[in-house]
Protein backbone atom coordinates (compact mmCIF):
# COMPACT_ATOMS: atom_id res chain seq x y z
CA UNK A 1 0.00 0.00 0.00
CA UNK A 2 1.45 3.39 -0.88
CA UNK A 3 1.13 6.88 0.70
CA UNK A 4 -1.50 7.60 -1.85
CA UNK A 5 -4.01 5.02 -1.43
CA UNK A 6 -3.28 5.33 2.39
CA UNK A 7 -4.52 8.98 2.23
CA UNK A 8 -7.25 7.86 0.04
CA UNK A 9 -8.71 5.42 2.61
CA UNK A 10 -7.91 7.82 4.97
CA UNK A 11 -10.44 10.19 3.49
CA UNK A 12 -12.64 7.68 2.98
CA UNK A 13 -12.85 6.80 6.16
CA UNK A 14 -13.61 11.06 7.63
CA UNK A 15 -16.14 11.24 5.08
CA UNK A 16 -17.79 7.94 6.10
CA UNK A 17 -17.37 9.35 10.13
CA UNK A 18 -18.61 12.89 8.63
CA UNK A 19 -21.52 11.07 7.40
CA UNK A 20 -22.53 9.32 10.27
CA UNK A 21 -22.25 12.54 12.31
CA UNK A 22 -24.01 14.22 9.89
CA UNK A 23 -26.93 11.94 9.84
CA UNK A 24 -27.09 11.41 13.74
CA UNK A 25 -27.65 14.86 13.52
CA UNK A 26 -30.08 14.90 11.28
CA UNK A 27 -32.23 12.78 12.97
CA UNK A 28 -31.79 13.22 16.48
CA UNK A 29 -31.59 17.57 16.33
CA UNK A 30 -31.96 18.61 12.62
CA UNK A 31 -35.09 18.18 10.18
CA UNK A 32 -35.22 14.74 10.43
CA UNK A 33 -35.88 14.98 14.46
CA UNK A 34 -39.43 13.74 15.42
CA UNK A 35 -41.97 15.64 16.71
CA UNK A 36 -40.90 17.20 19.63
CA UNK A 37 -42.99 15.79 22.47
CA UNK A 38 -44.62 17.99 24.83
CA UNK A 39 -42.43 20.32 26.43
CA UNK A 40 -41.86 21.00 29.97
CA UNK A 41 -43.90 24.18 31.42
CA UNK A 42 -41.96 27.43 32.62
CA UNK A 43 -41.64 27.60 36.05
CA UNK A 44 -44.43 29.36 37.72
CA UNK A 45 -42.16 32.22 38.18
CA UNK A 46 -41.80 32.91 34.51
CA UNK A 47 -45.15 32.61 34.13
CA UNK A 48 -47.97 35.36 33.54
CA UNK A 49 -51.95 35.54 33.79
CA UNK A 50 -54.70 36.66 35.84
CA UNK A 51 -57.53 34.39 36.65
CA UNK A 52 -60.46 34.38 39.70
CA UNK A 53 -60.98 31.64 42.05
CA UNK A 54 -63.87 29.83 42.92
CA UNK A 55 -64.26 32.25 45.82
CA UNK A 56 -63.99 35.54 43.33
CA UNK A 57 -60.12 36.29 44.69
CA UNK A 58 -57.66 37.43 41.94
CA UNK A 59 -55.49 34.88 41.37
CA UNK A 60 -52.26 33.88 38.88
CA UNK A 61 -48.54 31.73 39.03
CA UNK A 62 -47.54 33.51 42.00
CA UNK A 63 -50.45 32.58 44.17
CA UNK A 64 -48.99 29.27 43.82
CA UNK A 65 -45.54 30.01 45.14
CA UNK A 66 -44.22 29.04 48.50
CA UNK A 67 -46.25 25.25 48.39
CA UNK A 68 -46.01 22.57 46.12
CA UNK A 69 -48.51 22.66 43.34
CA UNK A 70 -51.10 20.57 40.87
CA UNK A 71 -52.52 21.75 38.22
CA UNK A 72 -54.37 20.83 35.27
CA UNK A 73 -56.75 21.96 32.53
CA UNK A 74 -60.38 21.21 31.62
CA UNK A 75 -63.76 22.44 31.01
CA UNK A 76 -67.08 21.40 32.95
CA UNK A 77 -68.88 20.33 30.15
CA UNK A 78 -66.33 17.46 29.46
CA UNK A 79 -68.27 14.24 30.65
CA UNK A 80 -65.49 11.73 30.55
CA UNK A 81 -62.39 13.08 31.10
CA UNK A 82 -62.49 15.79 33.03
CA UNK A 83 -64.89 14.20 35.88
CA UNK A 84 -62.33 11.12 35.66
CA UNK A 85 -58.94 13.40 36.31
CA UNK A 86 -60.92 15.12 39.03
CA UNK A 87 -61.76 12.15 41.07
CA UNK A 88 -58.78 10.09 40.35
CA UNK A 89 -56.93 13.30 42.28
CA UNK A 90 -59.37 13.49 44.58
CA UNK A 91 -58.80 9.77 45.54
CA UNK A 92 -54.39 10.55 45.43
CA UNK A 93 -55.11 13.41 48.21
CA UNK A 94 -57.47 10.76 50.06
CA UNK A 95 -54.43 8.49 50.17
CA UNK A 96 -52.24 11.23 50.85
CA UNK A 97 -54.35 12.66 53.58
CA UNK A 98 -53.28 15.32 55.89
CA UNK A 99 -49.62 15.35 54.29
CA UNK A 100 -51.53 17.52 51.58
CA UNK A 101 -52.82 20.22 53.65
CA UNK A 102 -50.91 22.76 52.46
CA UNK A 103 -50.83 21.72 48.39
CA UNK A 104 -52.71 24.04 46.02
CA UNK A 105 -54.62 21.88 43.36
CA UNK A 106 -56.01 24.15 40.66
CA UNK A 107 -58.35 22.82 38.16
CA UNK A 108 -57.71 25.46 34.92
CA UNK A 109 -60.99 25.92 32.52
CA UNK A 110 -60.20 26.01 28.91
CA UNK A 111 -63.83 27.11 28.24
CA UNK A 112 -64.55 30.31 30.35
CA UNK A 113 -66.96 31.37 27.61
CA UNK A 114 -69.55 28.66 29.80
CA UNK A 115 -67.36 27.86 33.05
CA UNK A 116 -67.90 31.19 34.81
CA UNK A 117 -66.97 31.48 38.67
CA UNK A 118 -70.63 30.26 39.47
CA UNK A 119 -70.33 27.54 37.40
CA UNK A 120 -66.47 26.09 38.75
CA UNK A 121 -67.32 26.79 41.69
CA UNK A 122 -70.80 24.13 41.44
CA UNK A 123 -68.55 22.26 39.59
CA UNK A 124 -65.21 21.83 42.22
CA UNK A 125 -67.46 21.68 44.91
CA UNK A 126 -68.18 17.93 44.14
CA UNK A 127 -64.80 16.80 44.56
CA UNK A 128 -62.25 16.96 47.30
CA UNK A 129 -62.45 20.16 48.98
CA UNK A 130 -58.46 21.02 48.35
CA UNK A 131 -59.29 21.75 44.33
CA UNK A 132 -59.70 24.76 43.46
CA UNK A 133 -61.07 26.02 40.35
CA UNK A 134 -59.95 28.85 38.20
CA UNK A 135 -61.21 30.82 34.96
CA UNK A 136 -60.26 33.82 33.32
CA UNK A 137 -60.91 35.61 30.37
CA UNK A 138 -60.06 34.05 26.59
CA UNK A 139 -56.97 35.78 26.35
CA UNK A 140 -55.93 34.88 30.02
CA UNK A 141 -56.49 31.43 29.17
CA UNK A 142 -54.38 31.67 26.45
CA UNK A 143 -51.42 32.91 28.15
CA UNK A 144 -52.17 30.33 31.39
CA UNK A 145 -52.25 27.43 28.51
CA UNK A 146 -48.84 28.85 26.99
CA UNK A 147 -46.96 29.21 30.49
CA UNK A 148 -47.52 25.28 31.09
CA UNK A 149 -47.11 24.47 27.29
CA UNK A 150 -50.51 22.79 27.50
CA UNK A 151 -53.02 23.30 24.26
CA UNK A 152 -56.78 23.68 23.74
CA UNK A 153 -58.92 23.63 20.76
CA UNK A 154 -62.79 24.50 20.44
CA UNK A 155 -64.34 21.60 18.43
CA UNK A 156 -67.60 21.93 16.95
CA UNK A 157 -70.14 18.91 17.19
CA UNK A 158 -73.73 18.07 15.62
CA UNK A 159 -76.52 20.40 16.50
CA UNK A 160 -74.44 23.63 17.14
CA UNK A 161 -72.20 22.39 19.76
CA UNK A 162 -69.07 22.15 21.12
CA UNK A 163 -66.22 20.47 22.66
CA UNK A 164 -62.88 21.47 23.89
CA UNK A 165 -60.09 19.33 23.09
CA UNK A 166 -57.32 19.74 25.93
CA UNK A 167 -54.36 18.71 27.57
CA UNK A 168 -54.99 16.32 30.19
CA UNK A 169 -51.78 15.73 32.14
CA UNK A 170 -51.56 17.23 36.09
CA UNK A 171 -48.73 19.11 36.25
CA UNK A 172 -46.38 19.12 39.26
CA UNK A 173 -44.41 22.08 40.76
CA UNK A 174 -42.18 22.44 44.24
CA UNK A 175 -43.00 25.21 46.39
CA UNK A 176 -40.21 27.67 44.60
CA UNK A 177 -42.72 27.14 41.24
CA UNK A 178 -40.09 24.73 39.59
CA UNK A 179 -41.96 22.11 37.28
CA UNK A 180 -41.07 18.97 39.16
CA UNK A 181 -43.15 16.80 36.41
CA UNK A 182 -46.43 15.25 35.27
CA UNK A 183 -48.92 12.66 36.28
CA UNK A 184 -50.70 11.29 32.93
CA UNK A 185 -54.15 11.33 32.33
CA UNK A 186 -56.16 8.42 34.13
CA UNK A 187 -52.54 7.43 35.65
CA UNK A 188 -53.29 4.68 37.63
CA UNK A 189 -52.74 5.85 41.40
CA UNK A 190 -49.84 3.72 42.42
CA UNK A 191 -47.58 5.65 40.07
CA UNK A 192 -49.39 8.94 40.82
CA UNK A 193 -49.49 9.12 44.54
CA UNK A 194 -45.50 8.60 44.94
CA UNK A 195 -44.32 11.21 42.02
CA UNK A 196 -46.81 13.46 44.42
CA UNK A 197 -45.29 12.12 47.68
CA UNK A 198 -42.13 13.34 46.33
CA UNK A 199 -42.28 17.05 45.88
CA UNK A 200 -44.60 17.06 48.85
CA UNK A 201 -41.33 16.13 50.60
CA UNK A 202 -39.34 17.92 49.36
CA UNK A 203 -41.30 20.92 50.36
CA UNK A 204 -40.82 19.75 53.81
CA UNK A 205 -36.78 19.38 54.01
CA UNK A 206 -36.88 23.02 52.22
CA UNK A 207 -38.64 24.56 55.78
CA UNK A 208 -36.99 22.32 57.60
CA UNK B 1 -64.82 -9.63 4.29
CA UNK B 2 -67.69 -8.37 6.47
CA UNK B 3 -69.99 -7.62 4.13
CA UNK B 4 -68.98 -10.60 1.87
CA UNK B 5 -69.90 -12.86 5.57
CA UNK B 6 -73.26 -10.98 5.21
CA UNK B 7 -73.51 -11.64 1.53
CA UNK B 8 -73.37 -15.14 2.17
CA UNK B 9 -75.02 -15.47 4.86
CA UNK B 10 -77.68 -13.39 3.38
CA UNK B 11 -77.23 -15.45 0.65
CA UNK B 12 -78.19 -19.28 2.47
CA UNK B 13 -80.98 -18.03 4.25
CA UNK B 14 -82.30 -17.51 0.67
CA UNK B 15 -81.57 -20.63 -0.19
CA UNK B 16 -83.29 -22.55 2.80
CA UNK B 17 -86.07 -19.67 3.01
CA UNK B 18 -85.37 -18.05 6.51
CA UNK B 19 -85.67 -15.20 7.50
CA UNK B 20 -82.39 -12.59 7.78
CA UNK B 21 -83.54 -12.29 11.50
CA UNK B 22 -82.77 -15.62 12.32
CA UNK B 23 -78.71 -14.37 11.97
CA UNK B 24 -79.10 -12.67 15.26
CA UNK B 25 -76.30 -13.19 18.34
CA UNK B 26 -77.17 -9.90 19.63
CA UNK B 27 -79.26 -12.31 22.71
CA UNK B 28 -76.11 -13.48 23.68
CA UNK B 29 -74.66 -10.20 24.67
CA UNK B 30 -74.36 -10.02 28.24
CA UNK B 31 -74.06 -6.28 30.08
CA UNK B 32 -72.00 -5.78 33.03
CA UNK B 33 -71.43 -3.12 35.42
CA UNK B 34 -73.40 -0.11 33.89
CA UNK B 35 -72.65 3.02 35.63
CA UNK B 36 -73.10 6.80 34.92
CA UNK B 37 -72.29 10.06 37.33
CA UNK B 38 -74.87 12.40 38.26
CA UNK B 39 -75.59 16.13 36.39
CA UNK B 40 -75.25 19.35 37.24
CA UNK B 41 -78.31 20.33 35.65
CA UNK B 42 -79.24 19.49 31.91
CA UNK B 43 -76.79 21.38 29.98
CA UNK B 44 -73.65 19.24 29.74
CA UNK B 45 -73.85 16.25 28.16
CA UNK B 46 -73.58 13.10 30.51
CA UNK B 47 -71.56 9.88 30.13
CA UNK B 48 -72.53 5.74 31.11
CA UNK B 49 -69.80 3.27 30.91
CA UNK B 50 -70.27 -0.82 31.35
CA UNK B 51 -69.12 -4.01 29.88
CA UNK B 52 -70.58 -5.70 27.03
CA UNK B 53 -69.73 -9.36 26.91
CA UNK B 54 -70.61 -11.35 24.10
CA UNK B 55 -70.94 -15.35 25.30
CA UNK B 56 -72.34 -16.16 21.50
CA UNK B 57 -70.72 -17.81 18.93
CA UNK B 58 -70.98 -14.89 16.26
CA UNK B 59 -69.70 -11.63 16.18
CA UNK B 60 -72.22 -8.83 17.26
CA UNK B 61 -72.45 -5.31 16.50
CA UNK B 62 -73.58 -2.71 18.35
CA UNK B 63 -74.88 0.17 16.36
CA UNK B 64 -76.59 2.95 17.94
CA UNK B 65 -78.39 3.64 21.26
CA UNK B 66 -81.48 5.33 22.65
CA UNK B 67 -82.86 6.33 26.01
CA UNK B 68 -85.74 8.75 27.05
CA UNK B 69 -83.14 10.51 28.81
CA UNK B 70 -80.97 11.93 26.01
CA UNK B 71 -82.17 13.66 22.92
CA UNK B 72 -78.15 12.24 21.30
CA UNK B 73 -77.28 9.54 22.75
CA UNK B 74 -73.94 8.56 20.68
CA UNK B 75 -71.06 5.75 20.89
CA UNK B 76 -67.71 7.63 21.56
CA UNK B 77 -64.44 7.36 22.07
CA UNK B 78 -61.49 9.65 24.09
CA UNK B 79 -58.56 9.83 22.60
CA UNK B 80 -55.19 10.85 24.22
CA UNK B 81 -52.13 11.43 21.96
CA UNK B 82 -48.60 11.49 22.72
CA UNK B 83 -48.63 15.25 24.03
CA UNK B 84 -51.20 14.31 26.55
CA UNK B 85 -54.15 16.17 24.36
CA UNK B 86 -57.08 14.44 24.94
CA UNK B 87 -60.14 14.47 22.35
CA UNK B 88 -63.38 13.04 21.87
CA UNK B 89 -65.36 11.76 18.89
CA UNK B 90 -68.13 9.60 17.71
CA UNK B 91 -67.06 6.01 17.85
CA UNK B 92 -69.12 4.12 14.97
CA UNK B 93 -70.21 0.92 15.44
CA UNK B 94 -68.78 -1.52 18.02
CA UNK B 95 -67.91 -4.87 16.71
CA UNK B 96 -67.51 -7.95 19.87
CA UNK B 97 -66.05 -10.88 18.64
CA UNK B 98 -67.72 -13.93 19.90
CA UNK B 99 -66.26 -15.42 23.61
CA UNK B 100 -65.20 -10.90 23.97
CA UNK B 101 -65.82 -8.46 26.19
CA UNK B 102 -65.80 -4.43 24.66
CA UNK B 103 -65.53 -1.69 28.19
CA UNK B 104 -67.03 1.10 28.24
CA UNK B 105 -65.04 2.96 30.43
CA UNK B 106 -63.38 6.58 31.55
CA UNK B 107 -61.00 7.72 28.82
CA UNK B 108 -62.14 5.29 26.60
CA UNK B 109 -65.80 4.00 24.94
CA UNK B 110 -68.42 5.85 26.24
CA UNK B 111 -72.07 6.10 26.07
CA UNK B 112 -71.68 9.95 25.53
CA UNK B 113 -75.51 11.47 26.55
CA UNK B 114 -76.09 14.72 24.40
CA UNK B 115 -79.35 16.84 25.04
CA UNK B 116 -80.18 15.61 28.49
CA UNK B 117 -84.27 15.88 29.03
CA UNK B 118 -84.05 15.51 32.35
CA UNK B 119 -81.11 15.99 35.60
CA UNK B 120 -79.37 12.89 36.40
CA UNK B 121 -80.42 12.38 39.87
CA UNK B 122 -77.68 10.53 42.04
CA UNK B 123 -79.18 7.46 43.46
CA UNK B 124 -81.52 6.58 40.04
CA UNK B 125 -81.55 4.80 37.42
CA UNK B 126 -82.04 5.38 33.84
CA UNK B 127 -83.04 3.29 30.74
CA UNK B 128 -80.37 3.33 28.02
CA UNK B 129 -81.77 0.64 24.81
CA UNK B 130 -78.85 -0.67 22.91
CA UNK B 131 -79.42 -1.24 19.38
CA UNK B 132 -77.36 -4.32 17.29
CA UNK B 133 -77.01 -4.54 13.81
CA UNK B 134 -78.84 -7.47 13.86
CA UNK B 135 -81.95 -6.05 14.71
CA UNK B 136 -81.66 -7.05 18.41
CA UNK B 137 -81.91 -4.53 21.20
CA UNK B 138 -80.92 -4.71 25.17
CA UNK B 139 -82.11 -1.82 27.49
CA UNK B 140 -80.31 -1.91 30.86
CA UNK B 141 -81.46 0.50 33.38
CA UNK B 142 -77.87 2.19 34.27
CA UNK B 143 -77.17 3.30 37.92
CA UNK B 144 -77.07 6.93 38.53
CA UNK B 145 -74.02 7.57 40.76
CA UNK B 146 -72.35 10.63 42.54
CA UNK B 147 -70.22 13.18 40.01
CA UNK B 148 -66.90 12.39 41.61
CA UNK B 149 -67.20 8.35 41.21
CA UNK B 150 -64.92 6.71 39.62
CA UNK B 151 -66.31 3.38 38.71
CA UNK B 152 -69.15 1.07 39.36
CA UNK B 153 -68.72 0.83 42.65
CA UNK B 154 -69.11 4.61 43.18
CU1 LIG C 1 -68.19 11.91 24.48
Amino acid sequence: MNRRTLLTYGAAIAGVAALTLFIGWWRVDGPGAPEPVAQRPLPLTQMEFQMTDQDGATVGPETLLGNPSMAFFGFTYCPDVCPTTLSDISGWLDDLGDDVADMNVVFITVDPERDTEAAMAEYVSYFHPAIQGWSGTLSETARAAAGFRASYEKVVTEGDDYTMNHTASVFLFDVEGQFAGTVDYHESREFAVPKIRRILTRAEEDTS
Amino acid sequence: MKSSIAATIFASCLFVGLPTTTVAGSEDVVVENAWSRASIGINRPGAAYMTLRNTGTDPVTLVGLETPLAMMPDIHETKTDANGVSSMAPAGEIMIPPGESVSLEPGGLHAMLMRLQTKMVEGETFPLTLNFADGGTRTVDVPILGIAARGPEG
